[in-house]
């Protein structure tokens, strides 16, 4: 019963902060209405016995929102919301498809004859997510660690102000580069600082 | 609670998301819409786990790759806004019009 009662009121918050985050008129309050949303979406997965993986969306979702707001304000014309804002196109449009989308996927939900549930939950879930990752869903670990690394060289190379056809000109020719201040490392100095490459 | 409350609050979500993916000019504005849209999946994925079959892990797996993904996509969307942002000075979708005719 208690469990309901958290689950419903949690349910009913996030889908309100959810609403929140595309009505307030502050950039800031809509990034922590939108963190409010992931925590209060993170609750009904404790309740599913999911400690790990609901503690680990809800402190991702803390630090991912504190990193937002900081590119909020960095990039919004209005961070505080001091006056309205309203940057939208074809709201109502949207508003239609995705009343649509709610409505066809709820009669769905509601609709669909849903498998019985098989066997019961591990006495230990965390062990047994850890196990298949490093055994039968080895795969998917791999293919999710190669894409965080690809992230991390692709934002880095993305977010760089000064890429190689910057200082090195169209032709990559140019020598020295050009940059702001002279003196880069390159392998030529390389070669001069400590006579490898010979 | 059953599967189909879960799936409810989910559907929300999703649309939530998609009205804010849709709807908004801003492009930070669109990756929290596209945020919400992730989030319904790992309340989806979380649900179908416990209530259809939580003797395997492959629920939880799904809910694992989806707190990945968004992870990725917040990344890539602000090296994205940064990147059309110092060579254009753009912030906002109906600004990058630079692929239009």
């Amino acid at each position: 019963m208690a469990q309901a009662v958290v689950f419903w009121v949690c349910a009913i918050g996030a889908v309100a902060a959810g609403l929140a985050v595309f009505r307030v008129d502050s950039m800031a309050r809509a990034t922590f209405a939108l963190l409010a949303s992931f925590v209060l979406a993170a609750v009904p997965l404790l309740l599913l016995g999911l400690s790990y993986l609901g503690i680990l969306v809800i402190l991702m979702m803390i630090m991912e929102m504190v990193v937002m707001a900081v590119f909020m304000i960095m990039y919004m014309m209005n961070p505080a919301g001091l006056m309205p804002m309203s940057m939208v196109h074809n709201k109502k449009g949207s508003l239609a498809i995705s009343t649509g989308t709610f409505v066809v996927l709820a009669v769905g939900v509601l609709l669909v004859d849903w498998p019985q549930r098989q066997g019961v939950p591990p006495p230990d879930v965390t062990f047994a997510l850890g196990e298949a990752l490093m055994g039968s869903h080895m795969l998917v670990m791999l293919v999710i660690g190669l894409g965080l690394f690809a992230t991390i060289v692709s934002a880095v190379v993305l977010s760089h102000p000064r890429g190689r056809y910057d200082r090195f000109g169209d032709d990559l020719r140019r020598r020295p580069p050009d940059d702001p201040i002279p003196g880069s490392v390159d392998a030529r100095s390389l070669t001069r600082i400590f006579g490898v490459g010979r | 609670m059953t599967l189909q409350t879960f799936l409810l609050l989910a559907c929300a979500l999703l649309a939530i998301g998609l009205y804010g993916a849709l709807s908004q000019q801003s492009i930070v504005m669109i990756m929290m819409g596209l945020e919400l849209m992730v989030n319904a999946v790992i309340v989806a994925g979380a649900a179908f786990w416990y209530y259809v079959s939580p003797a395997r892990p492959d629920g939880q797996v799904v809910v694992l790759v989806a707190v990945t993904l968004m992870a990725v996509e917040m990344a890539m969307g602000f090296a994205v806004q940064t990147a059309i942002f110092r060579s254009s000075e753009v912030d906002m979708t109906d600004m990058a019009t630079e692929l239009k005719d």
